[in-house]
């Protein structure tokens, strides 16, 4: 619906002030662990030792008996499993009759006070016997004893989900290629580091209301799971988000914590907190999935692809989480920005003694997009094409569909790739960089939400409210969760831009499901596109209405009136103007009071006519370009990533500055995730987690992080609010191929593996110097070196 | 459970205060639990992440790590205390910049960035460089930003405060400052 109705951009595309970030930054917002209630308790979670054993006993009499404690709740208060995806609900809130992985919750004590409730905690005795553990998935997938499947919920042993889809032929593809490149890829977990920890606080009323304040991202799929987990009508449970401290996918579903404190409110008649410990958020992860990609890519001498065959293997940890949609998304998401002629993916989830795997920024895609555009890049070494020239050449362009039959919209991938190009100097600063010094490249896209949600339902997936109210301000309810990327800010604007208030007038309230319409969530990059299109759709409403009041009053056409800068105004005659608050009043006595509400839903046409056709499938789709440049040292094998030039086709950037926080924002996680991060546990030392803290897991600081040029492409698409399309995930993607790509230029090295830690990078180094010595290969950019001394 | 309490004495954000504290208690247990200054945030606990960090006598402090009785008698800053006293309508620079930057995204690192970037950009002969601010930031973790922006406000607020006091020695910035925000705004 862009420029329906509109001939103004007053505020569309500028730079703003986030309604909430000076509360936030002056400490009076209220985040989870800050909120205090009366005669609250502290809850604390005994976790397992043991990364796979059953559980012969739990006795909890010298907790019970402890001065202080008022409550201690065990799996047997919990028998219903659940889990975000409703085919898959395989876990409970404590373990039952077995632990899955080193810190499973097992028992739960609220007490008068933290230290009390870990002295207690201590006092819990259980009896284990232990169970072989398997860390690797193909290991765990081999595993034929029954007593050994680790999930207690699973149907096909150690086997979470298992996808094979084939469009055209693929093998009579790569035959017929000039050249076929092969690969084989593993992507290193990672976890996503928001830095407050999870947190929950439980209430209940007198009158049996059960609140549950949450620092999740998904408050409408908790409220659904408290309620069948608890067994209380939905309607008597209140979620609340209280300001989220990040989340990047980490709170995208239940965890034990919302389960403990609801019930343990329950039980003792108090309200009860319980706060993660930082290595509590380690152990409860649900990040990037570790994939091993075996690639084979077909291409013509020209550089076009003609097939795509894949083979991966997901180490999912012990539950499945997003497991049967990151499955997949594995494959489901890579068939853009490129044609791909034709193709193959096969995918298998296993289960795996470790914490679980689930959605973290860029989910299930950002591991396969690492392996093609490193593949393309290889193709391109290999054929004498230039690496932007061989991506422009496969580019799907705009209103296209993807092999796997999805439909592309708006598309600005060539202008991604242009932008950072000339950015970047890359036509003439590439011939001429020096061996240790490189640039390379990547391409990306992402969606902008999933046409179809989590359950099935036929309701729209966005719904949003605005009242107005005659001193001329406007109060906007929506369900969906500002998780620190500025979605309230996001709204603000709309109804700015619809009303002609300025953001100090409009308040944003969001995310408590007892006064705000079901929004399903801050996941998959769809916030903006859905509830900005229900937020306009109500805007335009009210919009419509206080025009025709004013426009009766002035008797001139509805048309002609503007609503805009706190007035409303005669377009044909400026100096003809109301303030606001006058239009709202006039609108009101016509109206009676101003509300109206604003749906959206997705388009049901643009996906699949197969089993999982409808998987990946978006109302729009982001394109992005990564330019690294990089310094790589051959004596020590240190990657130093200079400048990272990054190019993103959101649409219509509707808050510019906000737009650019995303775009650097994933391209630092992407370079983090190249070079340093490893979510990994120790099967030498029992499954614990080698670092779990943010020292040992090593987060970019500062200083680590390069220089990064955002730049915002926009290539509006019909289906998003003034054309916008999604900006928190996309922009991730590529960062991390760009820098391998990168490092290959400057020292003539193909890293196939995650992360490109020192070690790795100089053993890879002298291999080559190696194969030089022995003949094998050529020194890498002996030609420059002899161009220059010649 | 019970434990000994000690009594302390300090000034926090200009005022004094005395607070009955469990004597193993952390000056950010103090700060949130006792006085209830939820600005100093808990995100690792162990000094890893710096969204606790404090100014102690004026020099940045991990409250976190730091025994509550290791303040006693001293003067103890918090990001509440960065807006006192600014004057009516008008807010710390830095935390101006910030707001126009969108340095601030989920925010729950800013505070302590805020309380590590202050001692930075006080008592400044020259504005303070990217460079400097990063290397002076870097005990500071943030997940949301790439630290772009937190950069860009800092260099700018730095710059803010040097004109002001070149001008008239004066207090903070209007809270609605020039710039590309102001027809947003």
């Amino acid at each position: 619906m862009p420029g329906e109705d509109r001939d103004r951009d007053w505020q569309i595309g500028k730079v703003h002030r986030k309604v909430d970030a000076m509360e936030r930054m002056r400490g009076i917002t209220r985040y989870t662990d800050d909120l205090k209630l009366p005669g609250m308790l502290h809850a604390k979670i005994l976790r397992s030792p043991h990364p796979h054993a059953k559980i012969l006993s739990v006795d909890t009499s010298a907790a019970e008996a402890m001065p202080g404690v008022f409550g201690v709740v065990t799996g047997q208060d919990f028998r219903i499993p659940y889990g975000i995806i409703p085919w898959t609900p395989d876990e409970n809130a404590l373990a039952v009759d077995k632990v899955c992985h080193v810190g499973d919750g097992v028992a739960c004590v609220a007490a008068i006070d933290e230290d009390t409730a870990i002295a207690a905690i201590a006092a819990i005795k259980v009896e284990y016997e232990e169970l072989r553990a398997f860390y690797d998935p193909e290991e765990a997938l081999a595993n034929r004893d029954r007593e050994l499947t680790i999930n207690p919920y699973a149907r096909k042993g150690n086997l979470s989900k298992h996808v094979v889809l084939e469009f055209g032929d693929v093998e009579g593809s790569l035959e017929g290629a000039d050249l076929v490149v092969a690969g084989d890829y593993f992507f290193e977990g990672t976890t996503h580091g928001a830095i407050e920890p999870h947190c929950a606080v439980a209430q209940v009323e007198p009158n049996g209301i059960l609140t549950v304040w949450s620092a999740t991202q998904v408050s409408h799929y908790l409220h659904r799971e408290l309620s069948k987990v608890l067994e209380i009508p939905p309607h008597q449970i209140r979620v609340i988000q209280p300001p989220l401290g990040g989340a990047f996918g980490g709170k995208s579903e239940p965890f034990d914590l919302e389960f403990c404190v609801a019930k343990l409110a329950l039980v003792c008649g108090r309200p009860v907190k319980l706060l993660y410990t930082r290595e509590e958020v380690f152990y409860s992860h649900r990040g990037r999935h570790p994939m091993k990609m075996k690639y084979r890519t077909g291409f013509t001498k020209e550089g076009k692809i003609t097939g795509v065959s894949a083979k991966t293997i997901l180490d999912g940890g012990a539950y499945s989480s997003f497991g049967l949609v990151t499955t997949y998304y594995s494959g489901q998401l890579l068939c853009a920005p490129y044609d791909f002629g034709s193709y193959r993916f096969e995918s298998t989830r296993a289960y795996t003694n470790k914490p679980a795997c689930g959605p973290k920024r860029g989910h299930g895609s950002v591991q396969p997009r690492f392996a093609i555009e490193i593949q393309l890049d290889k193709a391109a070494v290999a054929l004498g094409i230039d690496p932007i020239e061989l991506r422009r050449r496969n580019d799907i362009g705009s209103d296209a569909v993807t092999v796997n039959e999805f439909r592309v919209g708006s598309n600005g991938f060539q202008e991604c790739l242009t932008r950072v190009e000339v950015a970047s100097g890359w036509q003439e600063r590439r011939p001429a960089l020096p061996y240790g010094q490189g640039l390379g490249v990547a391409g990306s896209t992402y969606i902008s939400g999933t046409n179809y949600p989590i359950y099935p339902n036929e309701m729209p997936q966005a719904a949003v409210q605005i009242c107005l109210d005659r001193s001329g301000r406007a109060r906007v309810f929506s369900g969906a969760n500002d998780i620190g990327q500025g979605s309230n800010t996001m709204l603000a604007v709309i109804v700015s831009e619809e009303l002609g208030l300025p953001l100090d007038d409009i308040r944003v309230l969001s995310a408590d499901t007892d006064l705000c319409p079901v929004d399903l969530g801050a996941y998959s990059s769809r916030i903006t596109l859905m509830v900005g299109n229900a937020c306009l759709n109500a805007a335009q409403k009210l919009r419509r209405k206080v025009c025709e009041a004013v426009a009766k009053r002035w008797e001139i056409p509805r048309k002609r009136v503007v609503l805009a800068k706190r007035m409303a105004l005669d377009l044909e005659n400026p100096e003809r103007n109301v303030s606001s608050a006058e239009a709202f009043a006039w609108a009101e006595a016509d109206n009676g009071l101003l509300g109206e509400v604003g749906s959206y839903n997705t388009p049901k046409d643009r996906h699949g006519d197969y089993r999982g056709g409808t998987i990946g499938a978006s109302p729009a789709y982001s394109f992005t370009a990564h330019l690294a440049e990089v310094e790589v040292d051959p004596e020590t094998g240190l990657v130093d990533v200079k400048t990272i030039w990054v190019a993103h086709d959101c649409g219509k950037a509707l808050s510019k500055r906000i737009v650019e926080g995303q775009i650097e924002g994933s391209t630092y996680m992407g370079f983090g995730e190249a070079l340093m991060e490893q979510h990994v546990v120790d099967p030498e030392h029992r499954g614990v987690h080698i670092g779990p803290n943010l020292l040992d897991y090593r987060m970019p600081t500062f200083l680590d992080t390069p220089t990064i040029d955002a730049m915002i492409v926009e290539a509006a698409d019909a289906n998003g609010p003034y054309g916008a399309k999604e900006a928190g995930e996309g922009p991730l993607h590529s960062s991390i191929p760009a820098i391998a790509n990168a490092i290959y230029d400057a020292v003539g090295i193909r890293l196939d593996t995650l992360p490109f830690s020192p070690p790795k990078v100089l053993a890879a180094i002298e291999e080559r110097r190696r194969r030089v010595e022995a003949g094998e290969l050529p020194p890498h950019k002996a030609d420059r070196a002899a161009r220059r001394s010649a | 459970m019970t434990q000994a309490a000690i009594l302390l004495t300090m000034k926090v954000n200009g005022d004094p205060v005395e607070v009955a504290a469990p004597a193993h208690w952390t000056l950010l247990e103090v700060l949130r639990y006792k006085l209830d200054l939820i600005g100093s945030k808990q995100g690792c606990d162990k000094g890893d992440c710096g969204a606790c960090t404090v100014q102690i006598d004026g020099v940045p402090a991990l409250s976190c790590l730091t025994l509550a009785i290791q303040a006693e008698g001293r003067s103890v800053t918090t990001v509440e205390g960065l807006s006192l006293d600014q004057g009516p309508g008008r807010v710390h620079p830095l935390l101006d910049a910030f707001d126009r930057y969108d340095a601030a995204q989920c925010g729950f690192c800013t505070p302590g960035i805020l309380m590590a970037a202050e001692s930075l950009v006080r008592d400044r002969r020259a504005p303070v460089t990217r460079e400097e601010a990063a290397s002076a930031l870097a005990g500071n973790l943030c997940r949301c930003t790439g630290y772009t922006k937190i950069l860009d406000a800092v260099v700018d607020a730095s710059e803010q405060i040097l004109r002001t006091r070149t001008k008239k020695g004066g207090a903070g910035e209007p809270s609605t400052s020039e710039g590309e925000v102001s027809d947003a705004r």
